[in-house]
């Protein structure tokens, strides 16, 4: 998604002279690399001040600019918390805050590095826009979408590197603010957003062989939220399964379980997310989300389809 | 070395009484709502007065090309008057100060005419500052960013970063003036952080130019000014007393956000007249 990222942001900035990337002493090497040659003026390193990075994001999108602050999603988010809301929310200003690494992405790093509320906290935001891509692909038209038509704040959610394709086949594009399916099945819908996809995906798969057709949505926005996509599929499906890499309360479990209490749904719904702790667990993205029981078999078995 | 003349010239006579009057004006508001910061906006009056009427630069339709950042923002009092005076802000917006028939509150709001920035967190205006005066080189206009700060706000880290990245991108068109008027929420900043000084040698250190001055003397302010190097941003850190011009109100904490009563009103204007008709003889 990095990569993907990076590119995209060099096409798109190389027709647009508006668009500019501040970082804090984090940066996607390749093309981001290629633009601060070509455009030096337009890329900043603020350094280890992510205050600034975002302080000085606000004052150029004061004059016109369209800035993309641009670190570890932890440093992106909170660090700066209070310069977000009050210079980019408030002053609802088109900025797009880039966190490279949601969830327990880093998971050899420790939870210093864990960015495991910033759905909640950034949704929580007047003004503000929460995009979570599925896969590269998402990503980049998430990208594409921030830079051209968003016209307030935005946080966009990115893994890292190395995430599978999982929307070529869909025959739905991406959109803002649209839940999209990317797989289709009868019996079960899971929803799910972020780089889980691809567990939900492996999900749908074991509930397929156990014979329980499992469609995927991806809710790459999560603000603002589908609410007439999720009434839909509240209605069709039986049975409804969040997953998502975020703490429990305040994502999309909070969101589709309070909706389907307001509109009476009858479905059954489940939800998985990663627990309300801080976990000293390190080792790869597969072994922390199986620590927070995210794992495909964990899942499987409290669906009660694990054979 | 270069020094860039501003195209105003201040009249220091005319200085003065424009103070006196905003000083009168921010006391007729003050009788209209129980609480607002007279003590801070008196402190930088000077400061602002010379900002706007000297230093700023206007266009030939006499629109003004510099933008004004009160990052001090429980300071606007001093720039809502000006404001008012220039025709930016109606008469009836500061007569409705802080009434919900209004649109002017107790700090800077963008959206209203004239402000550039919301504020009042303190910590923020020079990372914002710094953010314009960049994408101001980058747009190739020539445009400064006048930002006035208190001292409270230097013990904002924000602040730092914000000063570290104007210096390393040599933001030459970032002018920021410091309203040290030594008083913060509990106590003399002098005596609950002496370490805190000298200021001048902190910010010079960051990479800024840092002049010391008088920050109730106008003259002094725009010499500042006009002989800066212009290679860097520039800060003007000006001494200045809180509650300035009215005697019960300088260095008095309980001024920083009290309103007077109608026997304390009569004393500020009498002290304010007597003060004009001295400086006048």
């Amino acid at each position: 998604m990095r990569n993907m990222f990076a590119d995209k942001f060099y096409d798109l900035a190389s027709e647009d002279a508006r668009l500019c990337i501040v970082v804090a002493d984090i940066s996607p090497a390749g093309s981001i690399q290629k633009f601060r040659e070509a455009y030096p003026e337009r890329f900043v390193n603020t350094g280890v001040a992510e205050q600034v990075m975002i302080g000085m994001c606000a004052g150029m999108a004061l004059r016109g600019l369209r800035p993309f602050a641009y670190t570890i999603a932890t440093f992106a988010l909170f660090r700066p918390f209070e310069m977000i809301r009050d210079d980019l929310c408030y002053h609802n200003l088109p900025v797009t805050v880039v966190g490279i690494g949601g969830g327990v992405t880093y998971s050899t790093l420790g939870g210093t590095h864990h960015a495991q509320e910033d759905i909640a906290i950034a949704s929580a935001l007047p003004n503000m826009s929460v995009i979570a891509p599925s896969d590269p692909a998402e990503a980049a038209a998430a990208t594409q979408w921030c830079a051209r038509e968003n016209n307030g704040p935005a946080y966009l959610r990115l893994g890292k590197a190395g995430e599978p394709d999982l929307t070529s086949q869909s025959d739905e594009p991406w959109v803002f603010g649209k839940i999209r399916k990317i797989r289709g099945g009868e019996s079960v819908a899971i929803l799910a957003y972020g780089t889980i996809t691809a567990q939900a995906v492996k999900l749908a798969q074991a509930l397929g062989a156990a014979g329980r057709t499992a469609a995927v949505f991806s809710v790459h926005t999560l603000k603002p939220l589908e609410f007439s996509g999720l009434a839909q599929i509240l209605k069709t499906y039986s049975h409804v399964v969040t997953i998502e890499e975020m703490a429990p309360m305040g994502g999309l479990a909070s969101a589709v379980k309070s909706f389907a209490f307001d509109i009476s749904a009858r479905c059954r719904i489940d939800s998985f997310s990663l627990k309300d702790e801080f976990i000293h667990c390190y080792g790869s993205h597969a072994d922390l989300l199986e620590a927070h029981g995210l794992g495909v078999k964990t899942m499987l078995e409290k669906l009660g389809a694990a054979r | 070395m270069t020094t860039t003349r501003s195209p105003n010239s201040l009249d220091i006579a005319a200085a003065r009484l424009r103070c006196a009057n905003f000083r009168r004006r921010i006391l007729e508001i003050s009788q209209q709502v129980s609480a607002l910061h007279v003590a801070p906006a008196f402190s930088c009056l000077e400061i602002v007065d010379v900002i706007y009427h000297a230093l700023m630069r206007r266009d030939a339709k006499g629109k003004l090309i510099d933008t004004f950042l009160m990052s001090k923002g429980h300071g606007c009092l001093s720039q809502y008057v000006i404001l008012e005076a220039f025709g930016i802000l109606n008469r009836s917006d500061l007569d409705d100060y802080c009434t919900p028939r209004g649109r002017l509150g107790a700090h800077p709001d963008y959206g209203t005419p004239g402000i550039a920035a919301s504020t009042g967190s303190l910590g923020h205006g020079m990372g914002i500052a710094t953010g314009m005066a960049h994408a101001d080189k980058i747009l190739g206009i020539d445009r400064r960013v006048f930002c006035v700060l208190s001292d409270g706000e230097m013990q904002e880290g924000s602040t730092w970063e914000a000063m570290m990245m104007a210096a390393n991108l040599k933001l030459s068109n970032l002018i920021s003036v410091l309203d040290m008027n030594d008083f913060q929420g509990l106590g003399r900043t002098s005596e609950t952080h002496p370490a805190f000084y000298p200021i001048a040698d902190k910010v010079s250190a960051f990479g800024f130019e840092a002049v010391a001055v008088n920050g109730h003397d106008a003259s002094a302010i725009e010499e500042a000014f006009l002989g800066r190097r212009a290679d860097r941003p520039l800060m003007i850190i000006g001494k200045t007393v809180k509650g300035r011009g009215v005697s019960y109100m300088e260095n008095a904490p309980i001024w920083h956000y009290r309103s007077p009563n109608p026997e304390e009103y009569a004393t500020a204007l009498a002290e304010i007249e007597r003060a004009e008709n001295g400086a006048a003889l």
